[in-house]
């Protein structure tokens, strides 16, 4: 069933889901939302199963007019929602009917917002995923980002009524970032560089899409007489890589192979503020160790195990 | 080649096994057989498994496994790694149109190298290039085996676009883009066959571990097999 005509895209607004797993072996790379927890809170507002497709909208969010009546919830970045004329609010779902007009006044706080739907946006799925992948042209809407004229269809929802979570669990998205990192794969090809990857602030600049974000600041610098680049191997989300130039940049979730070095890797439940940082916040990096990150991903998991138990009572 | 399997933290969700450190079709075989093994006796945990060159990323989930148990498993693997049979590589043909505006760098690559145009077409169609890897782009194989008599430098202005069925040389290296991107190789020629393509299954045409031979074809033969495609 219809949900949405887009009356506008917006700068950047693409269906995603939680991935596509198994294809980088070939060359296609995991695609997804950016910020997994605030996907999963916006799936879980409107009462979807793990894994369901949203929308994930950049900068400056869609215009969407309302074909049916449904329910959806907004998380993540604050583009400051509009509903009609008045301000929607986020981290709750909210009934929206026909007509209705969803729009966005500009960056807030936070980069990427998630509009979820009640029965997830219905895209048809491509190796197993209904995330977007432009450069494959494979996902979403015909592979590409969302284009005036679109119709977005939802699956078939089961929740019907607005809940809200407690705002004890709602992030903040600030411009100075703690960014939390394990050492490696190549650390050993760095000595004082390690020491300036964590005692520098890094600027985000421009060059940040859902690849990577290229980092301004201090030159990381190499080890003097090891090979500046490797041979190429895989990479994971997070990844810091250091080209030749000494300017980091951390991979996201389109790159599967690279031949620069990775000096550490931010941890999984960090990802997320990485693709909630605009051009111009300021990142700095702490390091942690692999019990540590894991015990770590552990309590987001049973935060978030948590919220969706507060939304079933 | 490693004695002993190298471990890398990828973060905390990724760990790096290295099996050496060159670019070498043994080295590149162990990757490949650890891989299999992964594909055949899955161990609990793993999420998903990339091999390159020389190494191999195991994703795994942190809820059910850790590296310390994956190094353990993987070390054990080693002395039995015949019980998984690397299945016999085969070859791939790609026809490639060669030159014109299908290849418009191939005079260039013929004077780097003083040789004629219909020389590096030769000397490309002679030899059989072993597939190490996929990456980069959906389909996109790294290919070992490249005569250095055509070694070429990469353009000093990369393309903006590359049209997909490219195909190009850049310094050892030579490839095929399987879908339009930007780019820096040299280009030599163009296929008509589609190494991606996601309504097929599977949606990649090469496999790691195979060979890849180019046959010359001309330009009404590259629109005869272009035609075949649906759309």
């Amino acid at each position: 069933m219809e949900i949405f005509t887009v009356i506008q895209p917006g700068a950047y607004t693409t269906v995603q889901d939680r991935g596509r797993f198994g294809y980088q072996q070939f060359g296609v790379p995991i695609c997804g939302v950016v910020d997994v927890f605030a996907y999963q809170v916006a799936n879980a507002l409107v009462g979807n199963l793990q894994g369901q497709a949203v929308l994930e909208a950049t900068v400056f969010g869609p215009r969407l007019e309302v074909v049916n009546q449904g329910l959806i919830a907004l998380t993540g970045g604050n583009l400051s929602p509009v509903l009609n004329d008045d301000p929607l609010p986020m981290w709750e779902s909210v009934a929206v009917h026909p007509g209705d007009k969803l729009q966005f006044k500009g960056i807030r706080t936070g980069c990427r917002a998630y509009i979820a739907v009640s029965g997830g946006i219905d895209v048809p799925m491509v190796m197993g995923s209904r995330s977007t992948y432009v450069a494959g042209k494979i996902g979403g809407v015909e592979g590409r980002p969302l284009a005036p004229g679109d119709r977005l269809n939802k699956g078939k929802g089961r929740a019907k009524v607005g809940v809200r979570i407690s705002p004890a669990f709602i992030p903040t998205y600030s411009a100075d970032i703690e960014i939390r990192v394990i050492l490696g794969p190549q650390d050993d090809y760095f000595s004082g560089g390690i020491e300036t990857l964590l005692s520098s602030t890094f600027t985000v600049s421009d060059k940040a899409d859902r690849m990577g974000y290229r980092l301004e600041g201090d030159t990381i610098a190499h080890r003097e007489r090891v090979p500046k680049s490797i041979i190429s191997e895989p990479s994971v989300p997070g990844g810091i890589q250091v080209p030749p130039d000494g300017q980091a940049i951390i991979l996201l979730v389109e790159q599967t192979v690279g031949g620069y070095t990775k000096i550490a890797t931010v941890i999984s439940s960090d990802i997320g503020k990485v693709g909630q940082a605009k051009p111009g916040d300021r990142i700095h990096f702490v390091q942690v160790g692999l019990e540590q990150a894991h015990r770590i991903l552990k309590e987001e998991e049973e935060k978030l195990e948590s919220i969706r138990e507060s939304l079933r009572e | 080649m490693f004695d002993k399997p190298r471990f890398l933290l990828a973060g905390d969700k990724g760990l790096l096994v290295e099996f050496g450190d060159a670019i070498d079709p043994e080295i590149n075989r162990k990757v490949r057989h650890v891989f299999l093994s992964l594909e055949k006796g899955p161990i609990d945990g793993v999420i998903e498994v990339i091999p390159t060159y020389r190494s191999l990323l195991i994703s795994y989930d942190p809820f059910q496994t850790n590296p310390e148990i994956l190094e353990k498993e993987i070390l054990d693997r080693q002395g039995k790694l015949d019980q998984w049979e690397i299945p016999p590589p085969e070859t791939v043909e790609i026809p490639v149109t060669y030159g014109g505006d299908f290849g418009p760098d191939l005079d260039f690559v013929a004077t780097h190298n003083n040789l004629t145009p219909e020389q590096v077409i030769e000397i490309h169609t002679s030899g059989t290039y072993l597939i190490y890897m996929l990456g980069f782009t959906p389909g996109f194989p790294f290919l070992g085996g490249l005569s250095e008599r055509i070694f070429t430098p990469r353009r000093e202005n990369p393309r903006l676009v590359v049209l997909a069925g490219s195909v190009g040389i850049a310094n050892n290296q030579t490839g095929v883009y399987p879908i339009d991107s930007p780019g820096g190789w040299q280009l030599i020629g163009r296929t008509p066959v589609r190494l991606y393509d996601p309504t097929e299954s599977p949606p990649i045409l090469l496999k790691a571990g195979n060979y890849l031979r180019f046959r010359r074809i001309s330009g009404t033969e590259f629109q005869e097999i272009a035609s075949r495609y649906k759309d």
